[in-house]
């Protein structure tokens, strides 16, 4: 069967799948809706919140990002891995100790405060829309790449597909087909990994192929880093390990984006709300740890991926006479993945740092893309691979779609507008949004705003600087009240916009890594304004001190 | 309406008996977050350039750290958390109800 033939049949079996599983599994109240019923176990729980929080470009674009970036890379691994420890020891037990459905209903009760609940809400609105934004377009690339239809025929038909299993299904359904994406993804994603890890270094675990020696070819009996770091001297690269050195980051803009992504991750209220699905604040621990494994098993395996991925692309294509490179050379070429330019004639593929003799331009997602073709596997691997990906961007953008639903029916509807509404007339206000969400992250989708690819990237800085201090704030201080908190969250924010829309760089941080500041911005006015106001009411003393406190057995 | 999980009554749980575990979990909490400081913004990057003249296996130490090691400790410091916590409440449960003499 050919690539495409394989393709359409695994896409048409895990689609099927996640209807079936939808179906199955939907939700008929309101706690199903919003938190599915609170009964999925930690460990599904913990799947599920890793194919949430591994998006179209963690699958696709990331290993090539680093490959690219080499120790640079870094700020990427540890910032969207540490902010799990961050979601575990600061906010997870004690907003599931909270129980409600959403993060604007925890700032709204903790603070006492519609002011502090609007404008949660739109930080909430704000931050899902640029990212779902971005799902879709991943999903219709990957269609219109692979499948060779139009980018609107890939997007609409992603649409489709979350519009049944979002909307009919709700939290349960998401929860569940989530756990399905997580397996698909993450086979796909191995499958290759493993293969090339065999066979450029004879270590069946990419981990550990990663530190080994090169078995073939002319650096063979050399360790593959070592390698890397030569290839890239002798084509005018910084060396691929080495921190800090011309070219590459500074020390301070490494720290400022590391941490900014990982507070950020700790404040991305889809990733928050996957929390309350569980039964308590001990299953909630334990979700975290699950959910922080399962994404391990990626982002270890990336990096040796981006490695073997450079070495095996400089040694297969630099010097090599363009009549001699392999069959997907020129198949990537017409997906507009690599370039290649001849531009001294000699008919031979010239790579290197410097762009006036650079022939070669290579796109960060052909290395996910690519790899089991440059390996040399079988078609129905790039098939899965391609499932894979869908699955991941599919499993993000329902996660964000129920953050959008919940914000509109549950924050704004039920608990601003319309205190009285009834269950039934909320779940059919949930499932309208749910809808009319998808139907514009679509057209995001087909008609990208310049600005999405950006925003996508800083939703973290925002996140950061707006949610992560006024809920861990909520939980770690009696004293921080609603003045506090409403002017932490505008400041923070505010600042944090600011510096990324005028690309202002401070003390050698640029836009990137501003969030760290925003935060620290946001923490200070909170604490020095709740200083100078009255402390909060009793009751809502209570809440905290409610929440600090282990459930009764 | 969402159901809300309520503490432990009042009458079971004493004023320095809720103060006490809430200190026990901050102490817990503490200590995690200075490792995960330590390990992820310590020997990942600020420490990589030194760390980065060692050499193990085919790995520079520094490189290691920010790239693999890092993440294998962050997820060893939320087991830990887990199974310290779990343990922690299991004994202020034993001690709550050891307090009402219906043990």
């Amino acid at each position: 069967m050919t690539i495409q033939g394989w393709s359409f049949t695994f896409v048409g079996l895990t689609f099927a799948l996640y209807i079936g599983i939808a179906v199955w599994s939907r939700a008929r109240s309101a706690s199903g809706f919003y938190v599915a019923g609170r009964g999925v176990p930690a460990v599904a729980n913990g799947m599920a919140t890793a194919a949430d929080w591994m998006s179209a470009a963690s699958f696709i674009s990331m290993a090539g990002l680093i490959s690219f970036m080499g120790y640079d890379g870094t700020y990427y691994l540890i910032g969207w891995t540490g902010g799990y420890v961050l979601l575990a020891l600061l906010l997870v037990p004690y907003l599931r100790r909270f129980g409600r459905y959403t993060v604007p209903e925890f700032v709204g009760d903790r603070y006492g405060s519609q002011a502090a609940r609007v404008v949660a809400l739109v930080c909430a609105l704000f931050i899902s829309f640029t990212y779902i934004a971005g799902q879709m377009r991943g999903v219709g690339i990957v269609f219109a790449q692979l499948l060779d239809v139009e980018i609107t025929t890939g997007v609409i038909t992603g649409m489709v597909l979350v519009f049944v299993y979002a909307v009919v299904g709700g939290m349960r359904g998401i929860t569940y087909t989530q756990v399905a994406q997580y397996c698909v993804l993450i086979v796909a994603y191995l499958i290759p990994a493993v293969a090339i890890s065999a066979k450029m270094t004879g270590s069946w675990i990419p981990q550990i192929g990663f530190g080994s020696t090169v078995v073939e070819g002319p650096y063979a009996g050399e360790f593959l880093l070592h390698t890397l770091d030569q290839l890239h001297d002798k084509l005018g690269f910084p060396a691929y390990t080495e921190a800090f050195t011309p070219g590459k980051e500074s020390m301070v803009g490494v720290f400022a984006i590391a941490l900014t992504l990982m507070v950020g991750t700790a404040g991305l209220p889809h990733v928050l709300i996957r929390f309350y699905t569980v039964k308590g604040a001990s299953a909630a621990r334990w979700s975290a740890l699950w959910a922080l494994l399962f994404i391990a098993v990626l982002y270890t395996t990336a990096p040796a991926i981006a490695a073997f991925a450079r070495v095996n692309l400089i040694q297969t294509l630099h010097e090599t006479p363009v009549a001699e490179a392999p069959a997907w050379f020129e198949k990537w070429q017409g997906q507009k993945l690599l370039k290649f330019d001849d531009l001294d004639g000699d008919g031979l593929i010239d790579y290197g740092a410097d762009p006036d003799t650079n022939e070669l331009t290579i796109d960060k997602d052909i290395m996910v893309l690519a790899n089991p073709e440059i390996a040399k596997l079988p078609a129905w691997v790039v098939a899965l691979v391609l499932a894979g990906g869908l699955a991941a961007a599919l499993s993000t953008a329902a996660g964000l779609l129920m953050v959008i639903s919940s914000s509109v029916s549950h924050d704004y509807c039920k608990s601003i507008k319309y205190p009285g509404m009834s269950e039934r007339r909320e779940l059919l206000v949930a499932r309208c949004s749910a809808a009319v969400a998808v139907v514009v992250a679509g057209v995001f989708g087909i008609y990208p705003p310049g600005f999405v690819a950006e925003v996508v990237a800083y939703a973290f800085g925002l996140a950061a600087s707006s949610f992560f201090p006024v809920l861990v704030l909520g939980v770690f201080s009696r004293r921080v009240n609603r003045q506090g908190a409403v002017a932490g969250m505008l400041v923070g924010i505010a600042f944090t916009a600011t510096c990324i829309f005028f690309g202002v760089t401070l003390f050698g941080i640029g836009p990137k890594g501003i969030g760290m500041v925003g935060m620290l911005l946001n923490f200070a006015v909170a604490i020095l304004v709740s200083r100078m106001t009255p402390a909060p009411e009793p009751e809502l003393q209570a809440i905290v001190d409610q929440i600090r406190q282990p459930e009764s057995p | 309406m969402g159901e809300v999980v309520t503490g432990a009554s009042p009458a079971r749980t004493t004023f320095a008996m809720a103060r006490s575990y809430w200190r026990k979990n901050l102490r817990v909490v503490a200590i995690l977050l200075a490792i995960w400081a330590f390990v992820g913004l310590g020997l990942g990057v600020l420490l990589v350039t030194p760390l980065n003249t060692v050499q193990i296996g085919g790995f520079k130490l520094g490189f290691w750290f920010g790239q693999q090691g890092a993440i294998f400790v962050f997820v060893a410091l939320i087991a830990i958390y887990a199974i310290w916590m779990d343990r922690i409440e299991a004994a202020e449960r034993r001690q709550r109800s050891d307090g009402e003499g219906d043990a």
